[in-house]
């Protein structure tokens, strides 16, 4: 293992107006190994990245790569190096195709070469398909696929550039546990051919299955590098926050059900919802489980006003309401913490106060149409320090803030609002651990002051963790509801499986086939 | 387990039948199914006019429905590119007069041939096209702002270079200007009298049609309006292909001046402001989306000739020109209501 290290990346310095992202960092990557890069939110691990890749241009530092000292001065030069990153944001062209998005900047031309060579080009992704046994059409438009397989579609983007360096920024926040072994079995077999793969993710458990080292990140600042079969998570996640963290269990006895606040009938649209009803009561956090595309972000949506219904009612503290628009619920005290918060949950090109107080302007507005700007930003000066988020001043916009602290600047909001049901969806996807705790900490705050919470989560450990009842879903149907005490990720997974008819095209579970 | 069954059972269905298997599917999906309804409503709309009036389905009327659709068509042709980047020209218009106005001072002013008049033409839309570009991409200044500085900057143009006088393309040299529009090459070859400028029209249609779908500048054209900064990422030099664009549609707007002035044998420094908001119509009733990454060229045709049979009907069956644009009006309302309808349910 002496030989010279494919990356090294010493003295790393990046400012951003107001935030120094990047202090001095370094990080070494070995051909063939996978290496995690961690810390919490806003740590700058994108960052970084970002500065290999060509995206931001360091303000000083050292790049090697493969022992001669390099220059990256834009994404063109990183892919002619071999470095290739999947963006933690999709980076994709929804309206191409499959095949179109992953040979962008380099389709085989004709000989005359203005003119495209469609031919080569399916060509050469039946190609790359089949070595990762990828089974997507390379003709369908990017748009109509699911956020899943969009992951899957930018992964082959950047294998096949034939990368020596792959990064992958949080690649498995929005996969099913199908998707990530097979993530991880492509992973394997980079690792095996050569390839050095740098790993970034919230998900601890994940580490260990896949990473060789582990380098940890925290406030912009190197902080060590480790063998994972060395150490154990909880030391990992102690460096990356600075303290010990407690995993505490829920407390609180059996869920003393208080009256209905949110009922739920026969609401249906389409085939996305099918008949779901349900009852929120005050002060419970009730867990929506399933597995992706459920229907579970449907229901939500629909009970927000978001979409459209063919049919159902809701009630609001035991009064039947007419739901059409988001406006409507909002005033029914109902707020949605929306699973993609860039583009439902947040005003990206705003600043962070704006954010906090957008939907609760009519508290800070003067009986002569002013704003009270001062008490926006006393508010939201409250919000960044109660809920930790990482932010020069509450004037930054939120675009250039961290995923995780996006994330807290939409719960921000609705707690400004003083909803008192709160639609949660997968709060925690893209934050680190410490963050998470104080999220799970809030919720748990939030509903005995007698809120009521419904959250969607894919994390099996995050919905026992959090919830007094379970409700599970499959194919847009409810297939089940256990209580504190029934719910375990067997009887979950087993509701979650749960097909309907067979017959409906949906031949998926019985005879599916094997994996191998 | 079960739920890694479900996800690869889906993948191993997909894995029998490899590419293009789903290509009935994406047949249906996205712009053909929106060009069959416009392609039908035009047809609707000749048939209804056709029973509405004897003098509406006859060989002159129509060619002069097509004439009248050149240059409004030709310029659409190049406002297509340029929308279909998530950008907007607002200048096509007065860039087309500054080009016929151009083409007129070197042939009538300075004695030129013809052919280099045209070319001058030509080259100064595509030069209004290429600035426009520059500022777009490299100063990054909004779209909308930069063509409406040019639309103001041509317009004056226009009228300081040729003295706000009409140019006259009468002159002995200058005669056979007005064939390039209106004499007709299939007339000598087959007999049958469609004029050049219609010709022109859909040659010029076939070009951009191959251009947007089968060549690399259609492929970036599309990924720009789909996500820049994911094209950009990509390593596509996209200041590059932006400035691509809008000179293409310079170019356009160009030939449009030509047939423009050809056609009435002048070239008018005044004429030319609202020809882009027809344009635009026409781009959008064909199905091309403002926000960008999608249009055809067919679309944008079909959309030129929707307007300009609507008006020549209307007018046959006395309507009057006031009413007409209100009517044109309520069918670009329609026509993108239609499209935001269907793509709901889908
Ligand atoms: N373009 C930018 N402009 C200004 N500040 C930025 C920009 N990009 C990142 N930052 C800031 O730099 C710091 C590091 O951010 P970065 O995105 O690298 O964090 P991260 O470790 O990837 O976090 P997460 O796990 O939430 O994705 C953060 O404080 C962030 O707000
Ligand atoms: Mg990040």
């Amino acid at each position: 293992m002496n030989a010279i290290p494919l990356v090294a990346m010493e003295g790393i310095e990046k400012r951003f107006p107001g935030v120094h992202a990047l202090k001095q960092c370094r990080f070494e990557l070995r051909a063939g190994e996978v290496h995690a890069l961690v810390g919490e939110n806003g740590a700058g691990k994108s960052t970084l990245m970002k500065v290999l890749t060509g995206v931001y241009r360091k303000d000083a530092g050292r790049i090697v790569y493969k022992g001669t000292e390099v220059d990256i001065p834009d994404t063109i030069k990183a892919q002619q190096l071999g470095i290739g990153i999947i963006h933690q944001e999709l980076n994709l062209m929804p309206h191409l195709t499959v095949a179109q998005n992953i040979y962008i900047g380099r389709e085989p031309r004709k000989k005359i070469p203005l003119f495209l060579d469609e031919k080569a080009l399916h060509e050469q992704v039946r190609h790359l398909f089949g070595r990762m046994n990828l089974a997507v059409d390379p003709r369908a438009k990017v748009s109509e696929l699911t956020v899943a397989k969009q992951q899957m579609v930018e992964i082959a983007k950047a294998l096949s550039y034939r990368s020596e360096v792959l990064i992958m920024d949080e690649p498995t926040a929005a996969l099913t546990d199908s998707e990530i072994a097979e993530l991880f079995r492509i992973i394997a077999r980079l690792r095996a051919e050569g390839v050095g793969i740098v790993y970034i993710s919230h998900r601890m458990d994940e580490l260990r299955r896949i990473t060789d080292r582990i380098t940890v990140m925290r406030d912009g600042s190197y902080i060590d590098t480790v063998r994972t079969a060395d150490v154990d998570m909880d030391r990992i996640i102690a460096m990356m926050v600075g303290r010990e963290v407690y995993h505490e269990p829920k407390t609180g006895g059996a869920a003393k059900l208080g009256e209905p606040v949110l009922e739920v009938t026969g609401l249906s649209r389409g085939k996305a919802i099918r008949n779901v009803s349900f009852a929120l009561h005050k002060g419970e956090i009730l867990g929506f489980a399933g597995l992706m595309g459920a229907g579970r972000t449907e229901v939500a949506r629909a009970v927000f006003g978001a979409d459209p219904i063919d049919g159902g009612t809701i009630r609001v503290h035991g009064r039947e309401v007419r739901i059409k628009q988001p406006s409507d619920a909002v005033r029914h005290g109902i707020g949605y913490l929306s699973e993609d918060r860039k583009r439902f949950g947040l005003l990206v090109d705003m600043d962070v106060q704006t954010n906090v107080a957008i939907s609760s302007y009519a508290r800070f507005r003067h009986p002569t149409g002013w704003m009270k700007r001062d008490k926006i930003a006393q508010t939201a000066e409250e919000v960044v320090r109660s809920l930790k988020v990482k932010t020069p001043n509450v004037r930054q916009k939120v675009k250039f803030l961290s995923g995780g602290n996006q994330q807290k600047v939409v719960i921000g909001k609705w707690l400004t609002r003083n909803s008192d049901i709160l639609i949660f969806d997968e709060p925690t996807r893209g934050i680190d651990v410490g963050a998470k705790n104080e999220i799970y900490k809030l919720l748990e705050q939030l509903a005995a002051q007698g809120k009521s919470i419904l959250m969607i989560s894919s994390e099996l450990p995050e919905i026992l963790r959090m919830s007094d009842r379970v409700i599970v879903m499959c194919e847009g149907r409810i297939t089940g509801e256990l209580s504190r005490e029934e719910a375990t990720q067997e009887a979950i997974m087993k509701l979650a499986t749960l097909h309907s008819d067979k017959s409906a095209g949906h031949e998926s579970v019985t005879s599916g086939g094997n994996p191998k | 387990m079960k739920w890694a069954v479900n996800a690869s059972g889906e993948n191993n269905a997909g894995a029998e039948t490899p590419a293009g298997a789903n290509r009935r599917f994406s047949f249906a999906r996205g712009g053909v199914l929106q060009q069959l309804l416009a392609f039908a409503s035009l047809i609707l709309l000749v048939i209804v006019f056709s029973f509405s009036s004897d003098n509406f389905f006859v060989f002159d009327n129509i060619m002069g429905i097509l004439l009248s659709t050149a240059v409004i068509g030709v310029l659409a042709l190049g406002s297509t590119f340029v929308i279909v980047t998530g950008g907007i020209d607002l200048a096509v218009g007065t860039v087309m007069t500054f080009s016929s106005v151009m083409t007129g001072v070197i042939i009538t002013f300075w004695g030129a041939p013809i052919p280099l008049g045209i070319i001058g033409g030509i080259a100064t839309g595509a030069f209004c096209g290429f600035l426009s570009g520059v500022a777009v991409a490299k100063m990054k200044i909004p779209p909308f702002i930069v063509t409406l500085a040019m639309m103001m900057i041509t317009k004056g143009l226009s009228l300081i270079i040729s003295g706000t006088k009409p140019i006259y393309f009468t002159d002995g040299r200058a005669s056979g200007f007005k064939d390039i529009s209106m004499a007709s090459v299939t007339h000598s070859l087959f007999g049958i009298e469609i004029p050049n400028a219609v010709l022109i029209f859909f040659g010029l249609a076939i070009v951009a049609g191959l251009l947007l779908t089968k060549t690399i500048v259609g492929r970036y054209t599309f990924a720009l309006g789909s996500n820049e900064e994911a094209t950009r990422l990509s390593g596509v030099k996209v200041d590059f292909w932006k400035i691509v664009v809008y000179t293409i549609t310079g170019v356009f707007s160009g030939i449009a001046g030509i047939l423009m002035a050809s056609r009435l044998n002048t070239a008018h420094p005044a004429l030319g402001a609202g020809y882009e908001l027809e344009a635009i119509a026409a781009v959008v009733i064909g199905g091309t989306s403002l926000s960008g990454g999608q249009g055809t060229i067919l679309g944008t045709v079909i959309g030129a000739l929707i307007t300009s049979v609507l008006t020549n009907g209307l007018r046959i069956l006395s309507v009057p020109q006031e009413w007409q644009t209100v009517i044109i009006g309520l069918v670009l309302v329609g026509a993108v209501y239609a499209d935001i309808l269907r793509r709901r349910k889908a």
